[in-house]
């Protein structure tokens, strides 16, 4: 192959800014009164927690700032809920749902 | 965060939308310039003459979307044997639903590819018949190929399109499947299908041809385990069983009539691409009858759904609406009565006699390859690829 095509992991840290390729597709699915993450040959149902981060994640926010602005909308204290945010991200750029902004990976 | 998988049609209270179909496939032709022997379409190929329109599938696109479909699925025979693609791609992304081109790639142009995906295409899955490319040439019977296809991965990377590599597996390319993971990674692909292929149509004529043995079908399932764990973030496997080694049958299309829709290149609307395999069916046609109206009435569509029609074990077991007596279509294959437990079950009175098939078939010498043309099911192999 005469292009390197080779992804590698997005490995979730503080400096990491997510954000959803373009052929990943958050939608508001009214007949079925859920939201909806639409992906290659695949569906999935992110919950509300879910949904609040993924809007987040606009490849300009850093995983800290978005850990800031859900501790403040949950008024939930940083270090109670970073690790499970992380831990989330981690989860979310595994199934290919989101790149790093800095290295896109289609 | 769960995977969405197809909604039960039970509840009649329910709007359309909430009981409609998640995922259309749309065989927008059967022609296809590949023979593989074990091609999913059925024996009897449909002609270009019987094809719908444009105009038609463009209607479809919109009943879809209006159905509450969510992504679609664009396959064929090869979709790209239609010229009117773009046309059907366009209306498709105009209405919201998610686009997916299932191609083998060998008559793609990377400006066609260009205008698919500015138009709104949203993934594309190539077919890969081996990665030896001798032996992928021999049994899609088709020269030259595997260059196409290098070509074809590489210009959905540099438009930033994601990737499938979808890899069918059977006893002619089965000692290949380390090789082929390792080329999905070379090629940037985020995921790879390894399907061990399912045993209808082409592929049941040529069962004893492509029938691994258990051992070769489970070294293949430990291969996948390690690639995996060593490819998390990477590359996205899908391991699909071959189910004559399976404990359980799978819960073939979600359940029939439960998620997924097909229509096939003249129009007809089935719950699952085989179905026309069940004589006793008579199916709509899109061309006189509203997709929701077939969806939601349609006698074919009406007759396996829900778990009603079961008889025994089905009838009373535990897992009736976790893989819902499994696939008709071999049940009535194999057992004459497309009601009865698909034989794949441990619980069917046929299971031990069809599991022994698989063990026979795949220690004997594997017979010539019949491929997949129209007419071809009546002959031999074709004289340029034996």
């Amino acid at each position: 192959m005469s292009q390197d095509f080779k992804r590698t992991r997005v490995v979730i840290t503080g400096e990491t800014k997510p954000a959803m390729p373009r052929h990943i597709k958050l939608r508001h699915d009214a007949g079925r009164g859920r939201w909806i993450l639409l992906a290659p040959e695949r569906l999935f149902d992110p919950d509300d927690t879910a949904v609040s981060v993924l809007k987040l994640c606009d490849g300009e926010r850093t995983v800290t700032e978005i850990v800031d602005a859900l501790s403040k909308e949950y008024n939930a204290p940083i270090d109670v809920i970073s690790g499970d945010v992380v831990a989330m991200l981690q989860e979310l750029a595994d199934k290919g749902v989101l790149v790093s902004a800095d290295t896109p990976n289609a | 965060m769960n995977e969405i998988v197809p909604t039960p049609v039970a509840d009649p209270a329910m709007p359309a939308c909430g009981r409609a179909p998640i995922g259309l496939l749309c065989e927008l032709t059967h022609r296809c310039p590949l023979q593989c022997p074990y091609c999913s379409n059925p024996l009897d190929l449909e002609r270009v003459a019987a094809e719908l329109t444009t105009a038609q599938w463009q209607s479809a696109m919109r009943q879809a979307a209006s159905l509450g479909v969510l992504q679609i699925h664009l396959s064929g025979g090869e979709p790209t044997a239609r010229k009117d693609l773009e046309d059907i791609v366009k209306v498709a992304a105009e209405v919201g639903l998610y686009t997916n081109l299932i191609t083998a790639g060998v008559t793609l142009t990377r400006d066609r590819l260009e205008k698919l995906r500015d138009l709104g295409l949203d993934h594309v899955q190539l077919s890969i018949q081996d990665v030896d490319p001798e032996n992928a040439d021999r049994i899609a019977a088709y020269k030259g190929g595997m260059a196409k296809k290098i070509a074809v991965a590489a210009w959905v990377k540099e438009l930033g399109l994601p990737l499938t590599l979808n890899a069918p597996i059977h006893r002619q390319n089965i000692h290949n499947v380390p090789r082929i993971i390792d080329f999905a990674v070379e090629c940037g692909a985020g995921r790879l299908e390894i399907a061990h292929i399912q045993y209808y149509a082409w592929a049941l004529k040529n069962r004893s041809a492509l029938m691994p043995t258990k051992e070769a079908f489970m070294k293949t399932y430990e291969i996948v385990e390690e690639a995996k764990e060593r490819l998390k973030g990477v590359l996205v496997i899908d391991f699909v069983v071959p189910d004559y080694y399976a404990k359980y049958p799978k819960p073939c299309m979600g359940g029939w009539g439960r998620g997924i829709i097909n229509i096939t290149p003249s129009g007809k609307v089935l719950p699952c691409h085989a179905a026309e395999s069940l004589p006793h069916l008579t199916f709509d046609n899109i061309k006189d009858t509203p997709l929701a109206d077939i969806w939601m009435r349609g006698s074919a569509f009406q007759m396996y759904r829900g778990t009603s029609w079961m008889k025994e074990p089905c009838r009373s077991c535990d897992r009736r609406e976790i893989d819902f007596g499994g696939c008709r279509c071999q049940a009535f294959a194999l057992t004459g009565d497309a009601a009865n437990t698909d034989p794949a079950c441990s619980l069917s009175s046929k299971h031990a006699e069809w599991a022994k098939v698989a063990d026979v078939e795949s220690h004997a010498t594997s017979p010539e390859l019949i491929y997949r043309r129209i007419g071809g099911a009546k002959t031999t192999a074709p004289a340029d690829a034996s």
